[in-house]
């Protein structure tokens, strides 16, 4: 079987600003990032041939080029949510379509559409397209909103594995920590200690105000490049060493309870097992990964998932955090997290591009590989890069 | 908004017609709960779907089931996601006992009182002219 292995280096990263109101349009956003990125990589903006994004950005790619003057696309893409449109840039540049693509988000999430409203957004558009399944079976009793379609499942696991708050509370603390150093988190505090969060609220039982990561305003960009082009450009390339996603049996977004076993991340697994298969290493490898803290259980969930410990074993691992903190087993997040820098895809692959250009505000030594993993509780998607 | 003045949401109210799950609806305003069932091989479609995942059979037929199930997990919302509803609220997710799991609300049992394998029963509630809700009581 062919291999993308290695075929394609991310080259360029950037971000605007992230806080809870921009008080700009994702349009401006978009186009500052993308040039921000592509100067960052040393690659003309009329270099670059592939533009892609997910679907639930605001602004159309077609403008987006338009403003930025990129003349000539051979290649654009939607992916669903998430890092997926990784793997259609990835894909595009390894299949010789492209020679650069830009691959970037740009959304007011903080203060414009919070994913919580999905009910509100669908009832103004009517778009019963988007997720039926929800409106349909899901609101008339009144489960609304990501959270509590999620919260469902999270009950299960820490319930059916006995996984404590006094356990699973250290994900948002070791974030904190982590955020606390990165003058570009968002939700840059002091940090948390164990007892901040067993004092939070439990705002959709069984997730407390503390587990769950805030909308943010604004946008990230990465340009990648085919592997033979990456190494003359500015910076230090970041190879792609796998990019996979997974998407399982009666999956949905949040809320894939017709499964037989709901406490689990069967997607995170299948993905897992691509990208190792693919990368050809194992999580014996790995001792840094930007995991989806969307919801702070699922990161424990996600530990199991990836392999870094056994079915059932994620909340002993998180207790104390000295596993997830830089030089433990498995650093995570070291950027601070969605937790901390606020929930926007994408911003934890630039944290692994960091980690392996030695840029991070928490730099572990000599980093040579990095995961990112995201899509907890729905399709999942990641990748393996490396030095 | 107070709570006469909020509806419960459903796709109906907005004029857009259910597709899938019409039958499922149907059968809760006559309170009779059906679920579908592929009429090839019997595997249960929840949620409602136009293709059997197991076969692949487009042939399906809704079933009534006995209403009898048990608590799978549940979320409290400490405050309501929308104004149809009380605060606390509280969701469950119910096995059925015929196989199939809905999404659906308690009658009379407390949060703290659920727990997973709670024996319930279904209860049926008129939200209003278009809308009737399978809830679900304590049973036994």
């Amino acid at each position: 079987m062919n291999s993308i292995k290695d075929t394609v280096a991310i080259v360029g990263v950037a971000t605007t600003e992230f806080s809870e109101d921009s008080g700009r349009t994702e349009y401006s956003m978009a186009c500052e990032v993308i040039k921000a990125a592509a100067d960052d990589a040393g690659v003309p903006l009329e270099d670059i041939d592939g533009m892609v994004k997910d679907v639930v950005d605001g602004i159309d790619a077609m403008y987006v080029q338009k403003a930025l003057g990129m003349e000539t696309l051979t290649y654009s893409s939607d992916s669903h949510w998430g890092t997926s449109p990784l793997i259609n840039a990835v894909t595009a540049l390894a299949a010789g379509i492209c020679s650069h693509v830009v691959y970037y988000r740009s959304a007011n999430n903080g203060s414009g559409k919070r994913a919580g409203s999905d009910f509100r957004a669908a009832k103004e558009t009517k778009d019963e397209s988007l997720d039926l399944i929800r409106y349909d079976l899901h609101h008339p009793f009144g489960l609304m909103g990501p959270a509590g379609s999620a919260g469902i499942g999270i009950r299960r696991y820490l319930r059916d594995y006995g996984v404590g708050a006094e356990q699973v509370g250290w994900v948002p603390v070791v974030c904190s920590e982590h955020g606390s150093n990165n003058p570009h988190a968002a939700f840059r505090n002091a940090p948390l200690t164990i007892e901040d969060y067993l004092a939070s609220e439990l705002v959709v039982d069984p997730l407390r105000r503390l587990d769950i990561a805030p909308e943010v305003d604004g946008a990230i960009a990465i340009v990648l490049s085919r592997a033979e082009l990456a190494a003359d450009l500015a910076k230090q390339p970041v190879y792609v060493g796998a990019v996979a996603m997974g998407s399982g049996t009666n999956g949905e977004h949040y809320s894939s309870y017709s499964r037989d076993d709901i406490a689990g991340l069967p997607e995170m697994e299948l993905m897992a097992a691509e990208l190792y298969r693919v990368a050809g290493v194992g999580p014996d490898d790995i001792h840094v990964a930007q995991l989806d803290d969307r919801y702070a259980p699922y990161v424990p969930m996600q530990i199991e998932a990836l392999g870094f410990c056994g079915k059932g074993e994620g909340g002993a691992f998180c207790e104390g955090g000295d596993n997830l903190r830089v030089g433990g087993r498995l650093a995570i997040n070291t950027g601070g997290g969605f937790l901390s820098e606020g929930f926007s895809h994408g911003v934890n692959v630039i944290e692994a591009v960091h980690q392996i250009r030695g840029t991070s505000t928490n730099q572990l030594d000599g980093v040579e590989l990095a995961m990112v993993a995201t899509g907890a509780g729905g399709p999942a998607d990641g990748v393996i890069l490396h030095s | 908004m107070t709570q006469e003045q909020a509806k419960v949401p459903h796709p109906a109210r907005w004029g857009v017609l259910y597709r899938s799950s019409g039958p499922l609806w149907d059968s809760a305003k006559e309170r009779n709960l059906k679920m579908q069932r592929c009429a090839s091989c019997q595997n249960w479609l929840m949620p409602p779907r136009p293709m059997c995942p197991n076969c692949q059979s487009m042939e399906s037929e809704w079933v009534a089931v006995s209403g009898e199930g048990t608590i799978c997990s549940w979320v409290t919302y400490a405050e309501a996601p929308h104004p149809a509803f009380d605060s606390p609220h509280t969701v469950v997710l119910v096995d059925l006992a015929e196989g199939p799991r809905v999404i659906s609300n308690v009658v009379g049992i407390d949060a703290d009182e659920l727990e997973v394998g709670l024996p319930v029963r279904v209860v049926y509630e008129d939200a209003d002219d278009v809308l009737t809700l399978f809830k679900f009581e304590r049973s036994a």
